[in-house]
């Protein structure tokens, strides 16, 4: 049965759906909001804004994260900026504008209205932080002070030094814990959400491992509210923090969610490359360094990189102010890691022998504009970073920098009101496909997440609530005994393999798990092939397989083991992994960071086929050894006319 | 590289700790510590032993999981990094390196070198907040906030809850963390109106979770990774006397 994917889109023109909507959907009365408990999976910048503008309205909420307190949610890491149309720098911003080149920016494979509400919501979003002493950067006269990121001509990103992330998150998380305080938050830190519990096909309750005693613990709610963030650790290597997966998600899709453009992800342009075998995952440099960084590689082959401010200007093809004079180093993020990558393929990049695989970020001729002084007040601590990984100064020679996986578009499917498609189960924050189409822009995860925490779900959860005739569930239903069941059945598949039981590791959970990346990154990285992703839907199956046989996990179920947890969300990465080939392999199109080789235009540029791809893919999970079922969401393009993406 | 680890293990927060002696062999100097720790853990596994249980998140100096006590300094030799931030080439082939967790009282050890600092959270959620609720807000630029101002309460701001300062503090004061919050906020026109309750109740909150007190001997600021001045707990003495002269906020 396919699944019916209504996106509630309100009617009325674009500017004015938000407010109509508002204004016709339930509000839930004050005495019966604390009849209701909204479960909270995620501390990041989504689930803390969510959990505590929700508390403070009245709900009950319960607030889970995996890690030992909320505020080390991944959002922390998030460096450059957040966007807003505030348009203080006077240069012509307007909600209309910021719309506009976010349904640009994501190569037109998102819904206009979810994009116009974000671009609505941007500007109370900058209020609301500075009101909870979020400490942006500011201008000698006291006025918060703005740069630009990737894909837009004006200056729209508020940030705070290079920590914009912790900044924020420590300011949604200040009100999570004001809330804990008052009594509106319970707060279950170190808890893994490891199933849904659906009742009469309604979202109800999860179940948590503990992640000290390893129980498995028991919750029910009226709603669940997932904020679990993206699913980019299934490439092993990639920007985002250790501990980052999709498991919450994905327990979700299996039962019932779906997943909508898995495909989709999000490939950075500035990280530091791999260095060698041994690491562990990549740094990011940030986005804001294109602001000041010129990205050049030599035009013909050098025999040694030794010196690089030796090779003459003359030599040098700075290929994207060259390719796109009008954007120049500020195209959006597919564009720049492509053309990184087009430059390595012929053979001119930078990077470490023999693979040579990076390209210069060269700060010189702004040292030179601006003096040394103001650029480390711009960009101090990404250069600190900088150093204290590779050893280099960016003072003195450019840096190298080369993609590496960073976000993901991809995740549960969820309608205006930003429900999946089980009643009663929101997503919110990276975890939802909603907003950045087929390519994000830089500084706009922090405003989606922040939007749909602080301003969109409290007030759309209310109509589900208030509205649904929701009996009261015990821990003990069925529906709860089944899902623990399942849960242990899984744990024992990791503590039963063969591997485990003979005592010594035939293979670790981190062998296997590189293996799955690696594969994930040939196949289904920056370049797509119709072969490659073939070959990545024969070979995940047969690396998952040889991990349940084979894998050594050390340890019992019953207490703190980290190579248990990890193993679990492996476990789950195998057949992630599989759906995004799948998806990457049904989408014969080129849209933005999911490049099809076979799709291209003589410049290389990403291709799209709107006649047949104009839709979101939204997969359904049909049981296990099942394949999955697409199911799909027509795009429809009321305001904004579909071309060819350019930034010349 | 190769190295000898001289490692904490420790069942759980009622167990007896120990250390144990593993040698680790071919350690690429550019590995940061934890892959270090991440291979030693491949190795003990490949011989079906039991891992050393640690944490780590960002892996980039700015989540705050990461914490270990290395040839007896919290998050190592080098200054303000993280143990996240620690490259095998600052250490030398053949070194001993001895890993110890976070000690003190109010961290209670869970496993090996895994700690709760959940104290610290109680501490943030007795006051270090500005009450204010989501909904509308005065435009953002409405309160010019000057520019040294801004900077200096971002530079407290930083702080990204580590425990690193407990950890080296000789009394397991929590008043560099705890300060921090403090200074952040007094620092700014928005933190004015709960002033006086804030640090009234966090200072009391951090000696009712068992920290000890701060005797400005200097470990902490030492220690952490942000570089949070020691003048930040003189701030917060000063704060907290204010607040028992000036009780009522209204001020
Ligand atoms: C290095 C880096 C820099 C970035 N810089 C920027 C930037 O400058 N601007 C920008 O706009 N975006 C940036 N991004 C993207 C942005 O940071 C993220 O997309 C965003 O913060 C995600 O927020 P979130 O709330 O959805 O999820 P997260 O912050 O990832 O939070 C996920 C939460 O879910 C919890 N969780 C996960 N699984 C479970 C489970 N099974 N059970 C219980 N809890 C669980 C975790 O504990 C955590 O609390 C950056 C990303 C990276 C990697
Ligand atoms: S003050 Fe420094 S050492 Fe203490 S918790 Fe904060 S960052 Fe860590
Ligand atoms: S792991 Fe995040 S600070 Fe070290």
């Amino acid at each position: 049965m396919a699944i019916e994917l209504n996106g509630k889109i309100p009617d009325g023109p674009l500017e004015e759906k938000w407010d109509r909507h508002k204004a016709k959907i339930k509000v839930v009365s004050p005495a019966n909001k604390r009849k209701f408990t909204v479960i909270v999976v995620g501390t990041g910048l989504g689930g803390a804004s969510a959990a505590a503008s929700m508390a403070e309205m009245g709900y009950n909420v319960k607030s889970f994260c995996i890690h030992d307190s909320p505020r080390r949610a991944h959002s922390i890491a998030a460096q450059g900026g957040i966007n807003s149309t505030k348009n203080y720098p006077n240069d012509g911003d307007s909600v209309w504008r910021l719309f506009y080149d976010t349904i640009k920016g994501g190569d037109y494979r998102s819904r206009e209205a979810n994009v116009y509400r974000l671009a609505q919501c941007s500007a109370s979003i900058i209020d609301q932080a500075v009101a909870q002493g979020v400490p942006f950067a500011r201008e000698y006269g006291g006025e918060l002070a703005n740069r630009s990121f990737g894909g837009a001509l004006v200056s729209r990103t508020f940030y705070a030094r290079g920590q914009t992330g912790q900044q924020l998150l420590l300011g949604a998380y200040s009100a999570l814990m004001r809330q804990v305080d008052e009594g509106g938050v319970e707060l279950f830190a170190r808890r893994e959400m490891v199933d849904l519990v659906v009742v009469d096909g309604k979202a109800r309750g999860i179940i948590t491992r503990n992640l000290v005693t390893g129980e498995l613990e028991r919750h029910t709610a009226d709603a669940v509210v997932l904020a679990s963030g993206g699913y980019g650790r299934v490439y092993f290597l990639s920007t985002n923090a250790w501990n980052s997966n999709g498991s919450a998600a994905w327990r979700c899709h299996r039962r019932g969610a779906a997943f909508a453009n898995p495909c989709y992800v999000q490939i950075h342009p500035t990280c530091i490359p791999v260095k060698g075998e041994q690491q562990s995952k990549l740094t990011l440099m940030s986005e804001s360094l294109r602001n000041d960084g010129r990205v050049w590689v030599p035009k013909t082959r050098q025999d040694s990189l030794a010196n690089a401010h030796n090779i003459d200007v003359s030599k040098r093809d700075y290929y994207l102010e060259r390719r796109y004079p009008s954007f120049g180093n500020l195209v959006p993020r597919d564009v720049a890691s492509r053309n990184a990558k087009m430059m390595t393929d012929k053979g001119l990049g930078v990077g470490p022998e023999p693979q040579r695989l990076a390209v210069y970020l060269d700060f010189r001729d702004a040292i030179d504009r601006l003096g040394v002084h103001k650029i480390d007040e711009r960009y101090g601590n990404l250069f600190d970073i900088y150093k204290e990984i590779t050893d280099d100064d960016p003072h003195q020679v450019p840096m190298k920098i080369y993609p590496a996986v960073h976000y993901t578009m991809g995740g549960l499917w969820v309608d205006y009101n930003l429900m999946t498609t089980i009643p009663g189960l929101y997503a919110v924050g990276e975890a939802n496909f909603s907003d950045h189409g087929a390519n994000r822009l830089g500084a706009s995860a922090l405003m989606q997440g922040l939007c749909d925490g602080y301003f969109v779900l409290p007030y759309t959860i209310g109509d589900y609530l208030g509205s649904e005739e929701l009996k009261p569930v015990k821990t003990t239903h069925d529906a709860f005994n089944e899902a623990v069941d399942s849960v242990q059945k899984r744990v024992n598949v990791l503590l039963d393999s063969k591997g485990t039981r003979s005592g010594k590791a035939r293979h670790t959970v981190l062998e296997l798990y590189r293996e799955l990346g690696l594969t994930m990154w040939d196949n289904v990285g920056m370049a797509r092939t119709e072969e490659g992703l073939k070959s990545a839907l024969q070979k995940i199956p047969e690396i998952k397989q040889k991990f349940e046989e084979t894998v050594f996990v050390p340890g019992s179920s019953d207490s703190f083991n980290k190579t248990l947890e990890l193993g679990m969300r492996v476990h789950d990465f195998f057949e992630i992994g599989e759906l995004m080939a799948r998806d990457a392999l049904h989408r014969d199109e080129s849209a933005g960071g999911h490049f099809r080789e076979e799709h291209q235009t003589a410049e290389g540029e990403a291709l799209r086929d709107d006649e047949d791809f104009s839709y979101v893919a939204a997969w359904e999970w049909k049981g296990e050894g099942k394949e999955h079922e697409l199911n799909k969401e027509n795009l429809v393009f009321e305001n904004v006319k579909l071309t060819q993406r350019s930034y010349k | 590289m190769n190295l000898t680890l001289r490692v904490w293990k420790q069942d759980g927060p009622d167990s007896a700790g120990r250390l144990v002696d593993y040698p680790v062999t071919d350690i690429d100097p550019n590995a940061s510590f934890l892959e270090m720790m991440d291979i030693l853990n491949e190795q003990i596994m490949k011989e079906g032993n039991d891992p050393i249980e640690f944490e780590s998140d960002c892996r980039e100096g700015i989540c705050g999981t990461c914490g270990l006590v290395i040839n007896g300094q919290a998050h190592g030799p080098k200054r303000a990094v993280a143990t996240c931030q620690l490259y095998m080439r600052d250490f030398h082939d053949g070194q001993v390196i001895t890993v110890e967790p976070w000690r003190a009282d109010s961290f209670p050890v869970i496993k090996d070198l895994v700690v709760d600092r959940a104290a610290l959270d109680r501490i943030i959620s007795a006051g270090g907040y500005i009450s204010v609720r989501t909904g509308p807000k005065p435009d953002a630029n409405a309160t010019p906030i000057a520019k040294d101002k801004a900077d200096h309460a971002f530079d407290m701001a930083a702080c990204i809850g580590c425990g690193a300062c407990v950890a080296a503090c000789p009394n397991a004061s929590a008043s560099l963390f705890t300060s921090a919050k403090v200074s952040h906020m007094a620092l700014l026109p928005q933190g004015q109106v709960e002033r006086s309750r804030r640090v009234k109740r966090m200072v009391d909150q951090m000696d009712h979770e068992g920290f000890g007190n701060c005797s400005n001997i200097g470990e902490c600021s030492a220690a952490c990774p942000k570089k949070i001045p020691l003048e930040s707990i003189a701030r917060m003495k000063r704060e907290y006397l204010r607040a028992v002269v000036i009780p009522n906020d209204a001020s």
